[in-house]
């Protein structure tokens, strides 16, 4: 059976040889436009005047649109529709597209996109949490307060308590190949649109508002995208939009790419935040109550914030039990970048403030950080304790960290490198090192339940040949491969039978985003279904041909038995058409069990939850805060593998990518709203060399207890947290130099490093 | 301008190129070849990686701030030209599927020819070819297994371009520094573009126009190292991997900093003479150079002269150069001390400074005789460190012996904030660098890098 194999990616013989199509690689007509905007250049105010006439004048110059040249919605929202394509005349962060370029070239349209003269009223921006703080700049009314019995209470009567501060800054997603998207003009005024995007049918959707058409006038397809992690859920809207629109206006092609500065200049990012927290514990280290409060950067539109923050509260007890917790969130409207859906989707920034309290009480305590961790972990699954529920009322039925955490202790050697960690150090004034473990748990649905759903399409050829499409797209996380291996274990046919085609908004309608690590456990079902219905078609026939009962049909090793007789699968889907056997089906999936209010904060928004744990150790030069990972062990939960291979590349690559956004990885805006840092040459994501040296990586291989695609788990968003370990292990090394709790800040730079050496050794 | 180099094996002329065209925008706007991707455009992600052969060797070099004319007479290699003839797939190519070294796909071109560029030199110092190659998918321990488990595998024979330089092109393209100096003092305003890893940034970026240039690459002379007795002399056009190597037996900190200096593309390209000529207050070469008394070598027309290096950087943006002049090379004593340069960014790789310190600190029987620091990132220049110098010359090489040069570091320098350090990071850790130039010559353990589990 294909399910379970470690096969590798299915195009990876293409994108090692440059043959892998992305976007802009797209062989065009010569008359093809392409796009650029032209950007603000202040934070907030009102244009009072907008002089374009260079930019119309500049070579190769086809057309110029502002807001007024739009012929129907001017709005890429995906939420509010408070996000206009082009400005409306108000500015609400540097780097909002005012005007739309569309010129014979790339660069000619990137060169005119420069020349507008625009003069502006200006405002004084709020850019930071302390600003939207202080003059009240949020979205919805207030905070959202979620609570679990009576936290204040609980934290007054604990034996001991403390308070802190955590701030963590955002993450640009770097996804390798940039925001693109073209546009070709149909009859009719229909418009195809090719796009590199998590969420083609968004993209029609909010393509069909601009061109003012139903949505069966557009056609969207994605082949693939080079790297996504949530960026291209919603930051893909506005390319799309501006190709489609110019495209009919003017009947020719159209084309649009985002420099990488634009492209970071323009996007929004992950979530900053700042998460204060108080927590009263017993002197064993349990938490008797907490309280968090989360201050959410959002930035100008409301884009996909209220679920992040949402996802962030869901996330703030991690893998413990609180029995009285208070979270209180507030999603602040600041002139930055619309901060967007990225791996974790506020996962990690909820999850990391659960973190830091365990370390903090540890450190109080002056126990092992494990041992706390452990103490507080929810209970086993199918013991008998009083309470297992979250702080948002869901039962904690299948938590299994308590043995993955005993198991990678094991493997990992924790207890003896902690010792020798602490040997280390008393030896070596200038270099100290740290170690740390840190689970994950993570919760698995989109909490938008009507989001839950997918739909495929399978046909299989006279020639026995199979091709499948499903509303998921490819970000290289090979969904495509995972649901082909269904699809081939569902006839029992090898790989080569399966061909999976680019997404389409025309072969399966009405998809969610490729997001929330959902792509597998959703497509992968749809998928099952619709290759059972025509197999059981299949069967039905010649069971009927052959006076047999179609459950005894088996489809195995490229054959179809049927009573005496044994076909190839492809005699059998010749034997079927020529029997007037419909071979093509749809297949749909609903997530079960979820239920969820949101307005209370209480009900199962998760099908179920993914596990898993790390242990980093790191060293740190005190004298300049510069700092390596040393070693990494994880064990990662997905359930039982679609495919190990992929699964363990997801792992690999969510670690890397998470200690990145806790260590190098720092988004910096000056005081009037304008990143700095909006290029790999001052943003930081990790090189080669930062990886881990040591790195072992292995899967908790375990079914999942759910009714998933052949048990198994989403792996998608889970393993990203597990780079808080290299976090907390850069914390204890700096620990190492006093006796105060270093309460070190994320991006953990050498930098903040340095500075947190030096408040706790008062040097 | 005519242009003529090999193609994957082919000869092609590109007979109307400009003078600041990209290989990158060349091969996938006009060639129709897409397998090569544009991720950043300006040199630090390396998607756009091609191997560039010409009389010297092969090298890996970032196609997107590679002008056309700076190939004139070699040969590229881009990703379709990894795979044989025949379409046989480079050893390579296959670890990279079987060891599930793509996922999104996008820098694996990119990642692909610099493996093979690598495995071709048989050098399997991975992590160090790989700096400039970004991948945000997979964390990059399958591409590592993947080097590892090709570097065994026999080097195609495609891989070794012919190449046949056809020589001068003057006046844009000087074959020797006398033509150089002619062509430079007939056309002052012209910009000189040696290796393109900064004049490319002003094209693919600040869009800047530039039409008036004169290519350096076909100067060969300028490309020597000469060395006597006492002095190692870098032709201006030596580019980063070769200065790495030739310093390296000399002064083994100065090699290694400039490990970090940039990628091995960025090695590959940028030059010595680029790197002191553009006058950037955070060029690492200076400090470096300053420290160990380095001079240089400047020429207009046929009138040379040579100065200290520190006296070349006058101000912000203003160094010692006339217009029409040109750095010609630069010497370096072999014995000039224990040479100690400290490299500070917030990425070890493919970074730039916040703060580079280099420190010539001779010591006598516990006292130190003689001291040369010098910083990149702490001023509008790099600068030496004379307070500092002064207060740590007679004293004793102690920790308590330096503290008064680590305090006068704030006499020496007002730095700068900004994204990549505060004020106060580079001051402070400018003075700790002098702690760990001592701690280092006691002994201790001040190095993060190579410290294992």
């Amino acid at each position: 059976m294909s399910v379970a194999r470690p096969l590798p990616h299915d195009a990876a013989p293409l994108h090692v040889s440059g043959k892998a199509r992305y976007v802009d690689d797209q062989p065009m007509p010569a008359d093809t436009l392409h796009l650029a905007f032209g950007l603000s250049t202040i934070a907030k105010g009102r244009i009072t005047a907008m002089d374009l006439a260079r930019v119309r004048a500049a070579p190769g110059v086809v057309a110029v649109l502002t807001a007024d040249d739009l012929p129907f919605a001017n709005d890429v929202s995906p939420s509010a529709h408070d996000e206009p394509l082009l400005s409306d005349g108000t500015v609400h962060y540097l780097g909002q597209a005012l005007f739309l370029v569309a010129a014979t070239s790339h660069l000619a349209a990137r060169k005119a996109a420069r020349l507008g003269d625009i003069t502006y009223e200006e405002e004084t921006p709020i850019l930071t949490i302390d600003q939207a703080m202080e003059a009240g700049s949020r979205f919805e009314d207030g905070p959202v307060i979620w609570s679990k019995g009576d936290a204040p209470a609980a934290i007054a009567k604990a034996a001991r308590t403390l308070s802190g501060v955590l701030e963590m800054g955002g993450q640009e997603h770097f996804y390798l190949e940039g925001q693109a998207a073209l546009a070709l003009p149909a009859e009719n005024g229909d418009v195809t649109v090719i796009s590199s995007t998590q969420h083609p049918t968004e993209i029609q959707h909010k393509v069909a508002e601009a061109i003012g058409k139903p949505m069966h006038a557009v056609r969207v397809e994605s082949r693939r995208m080079g790297g996504g992690f949530g960026g291209k859920e919603s930051q893909g809207n506005a390319l799309a939009v501006s190709c489609a629109v110019v495209a009919l206006a003017t009947g020719r092609p159209c084309k649009m790419r985002y420099d990488r500065d634009d492209d970071m200049t323009i996007t929004g990012k992950r979530h900053d935040a700042r998460i204060d927290y108080t927590v009263g514990f017993d002197d064993d280290g349990r938490i008797q109550g907490i309280e968090f409060v989360q201050m959410i950067r959002c930035g100008w539109s409301m884009d996909l914030s209220l679920p992040v923050a949402d996802r962030a509260m869901l996330h703030a007890d991690n893998a413990y039990l609180l029995p009285n917790a208070r979270i209180e969130s507030h999603r602040l409207k600041t002139n930055t970048q619309s901060a967007t859906a990225y791996r974790g989707f506020g996962g990690p920034q909820g999850m990391i403030g659960m973190e830091r309290v365990m370390d903090h009480i540890a450190h109080a305590l002056q126990m092992d950080p494990v041992e706390v961790r452990k103490r507080n972990y929810y209970a086993p699954a199918d013991t008998a304790v009083p309470d297992r529920t979250t702080p948002y009322g869901q039962e904690v039925e299948d938590f299994i960290l308590h043995e993955m955490t005993d198991a990678l202790l094991e493997t990992s050697d924790y207890s003896a490198r902690k010792q020798a960690v602490a040997e280390w150090n008393a030896q070596n004034r200038f270099v100290k090192k740290g170690i740390a473990f840190a689970p994950v748990k993570f919760g698995i649905s989109f909490t938008l339940t009507h989001l839950n759903q997918a739909g495929a399409l399978v046909h299989v050829y006279q020639d026995g040949s199979v091709q499948l499409n499903h509303g998921g797209t490819e970000m290289g996380q090979g969904l495509n491969q995972k649901v082909a291996q269904v699809a081939a274990s569902r006839f029992g046919i090898a790989m080569d039978h399966v061909r999976i085609t680019a997404t389409d908004t025309g072969k399966v309608p009405n998809t969610s985003a490729t997001a929330a690590s959902s792509g597998s456990d959703l497509n992968g079902m749809a998928v099952k279904v619709a290759c059972d219905t025509i197999r059981d078609r299949m069967a039905g026939y010649l069971a009927e041909t052959h006076q047999a009962d179609p459950a005894t049909v088996v489809f195995a090793d490229d054959t179809v038995t049927v009573g005496a007789a044994t076909y190839s699968f492809a005699e059998a889907a010749a034997l079927c058409y020529h029997g007037r056997v419909p071979l093509s089906s749809t297949g749909f999936y609903k997530t079960p069990k979820i239920e969820w209010d949101r307005v209370k904060g209480q009900g199962r928004p998760f099908y179920y939850f993914a596990y898993g744990a790390a242990v980093t150790e790191v060293a740190v030069d005190v004298l300049t805060g510069e700092n390596r990972i040393l070693r990494t062990d994880i064990l990662h939960d997905a359930g039982t593998s679609l495919n190990p291979a992929l699964d363990i590349g997801q792992v690999e690559g969510a670690y890397v990518q998470g200690a990145g956004w806790l260590t190098t990885e720092e988004l910096v805006w000056d005081a009037r709203g304008a990143l700095r840092t909006h290029a790999p040459s001052t943003y930081k994501i990790p090189a080669c060399s930062d990886r881990p040296p040591v790195f072992n990586v292995a899967l908790w291989d375990a079914p999942n207890r759910e009714d998933t695609i052949y048990r198994s788990k989403a792996v998608g968003e889970p393993p990203f947290m597990l780079g808080i370990s290299a976090f907390l292990a850069l914390g204890d090394a700096v620990a190492s130099c006093g006796t105060d709790y270093p309460s070190l800040d994320a991006p953990a730079t050498a930098e903040r490093i340095w500075h947190a050496v030096r408040r706790v050794a008062d040097v | 301008m005519e242009i003529s180099f090999l193609l994957n094996g082919e000869r092609v002329t590109v007979a109307d190129a400009a003078p600041t065209e990209t290989l990158l925008d060349w091969l996938r706007e006009r060639r129709g070849l897409k397998g090569t991707k544009e991720g950043c455009n300006e040199g630090d992600c390396g998607a756009c990686t091609v191997m560039v052969t010409d009389a010297t060797g092969r090298k890996a070099l970032n196609a997107c701030i590679l002008f056309l004319p700076q190939l004139e007479g070699k040969a590229v290699r881009t990703v379709e030209g990894l795979s044989g003839p025949q379409g046989e797939v480079h050893p390579v190519q296959q670890a990279l599927v079987d060891h599930h070294g793509s996922q999104c796909g996008f820098c694996t071109p990119g990642i692909a020819v610099s493996m093979a560029v690598a495995h071709a030199d048989g050098d399997a110092a991975t992590d160090d070819r790989l700096a400039g190659n970004l991948c945000r998918c997979t964390g990059y321990a399958p591409i590592i297994r993947a080097a590892e488990a090709a570097a065994q595998d026999p080097v195609p024979d495609w891989m070794n371009d012919r190449v046949d330089a056809r020589g001068d092109h003057a006046p844009h393209r000087p074959g020797s520094a006398d033509a150089l100096a002619a062509a430079y003092l007939a056309d002052p305003d012209a910009v000189l573009v040696a290796g393109a890893t900064d004049v490319g940034l002003w094209v693919t970026k600040q869009l800047r126009q530039v039409d008036k240039v004169i290519f350096l690459d076909g100067c060969a002379d300028l490309k020597n190292i000469e060395e006597t007795g006492t002095d190692i002399r870098f032709g201006a056009m030596v580019d980063m991997n070769r200065v790495r190597a030739a310093i390296a037996p000399l002064y083994p900190s100065y090699a290694e900093m400039i490990r970090r200096y940039g990628s091995y593309q960025v090695r590959g390209a940028a030059t010595i003479g680029g790197n002191i000529a553009n006058g950037s207050p955070i060029g690492d070469n200076p400090p470096a150079l300053i420290a160990l008394g380095a001079t240089l070598h400047l020429r207009k027309g046929d009138v040379r002269r040579s100065l200290p290096v520190q006296d070349f950087f006058i101000d912000y943006g203003k160094q010692d150069r006339a217009p029409g002049e040109f750095v010609e090379g630069v010497t370096i004593p072999k014995q000039a001390g224990p040479l100690k340069v400290y490299k500070l960014s917030k990425r070890f790789d493919q970074d730039i400074s916040a703060v580079c310190g280099a420190f010539n600190i001779l010591v006598e029987d516990g006292t130190v005789t003689a001291a040369r620091i010098a910083f990149g990132g702490m001023a509008g220049t790099p600068k030496r460190a004379t307070e500092a110098e002064a207060a740590l010359i007679g004293a004793p090489w102690t920790e308590a012996g330096i503290a008064a040069a680590q305090a006068a570091m704030a006499e020496d320098f007002r730095p700068l904030s900004d994204m990549r350090a505060s004020a106060a990071y580079r001051l402070g850790t400018a003075q700790a660098m002098l702690m760990r130039a001592w701690a280092e010559d006691t002994g201790l353990e001040t190095n993060v890098l190579g410290i294992a589990s």
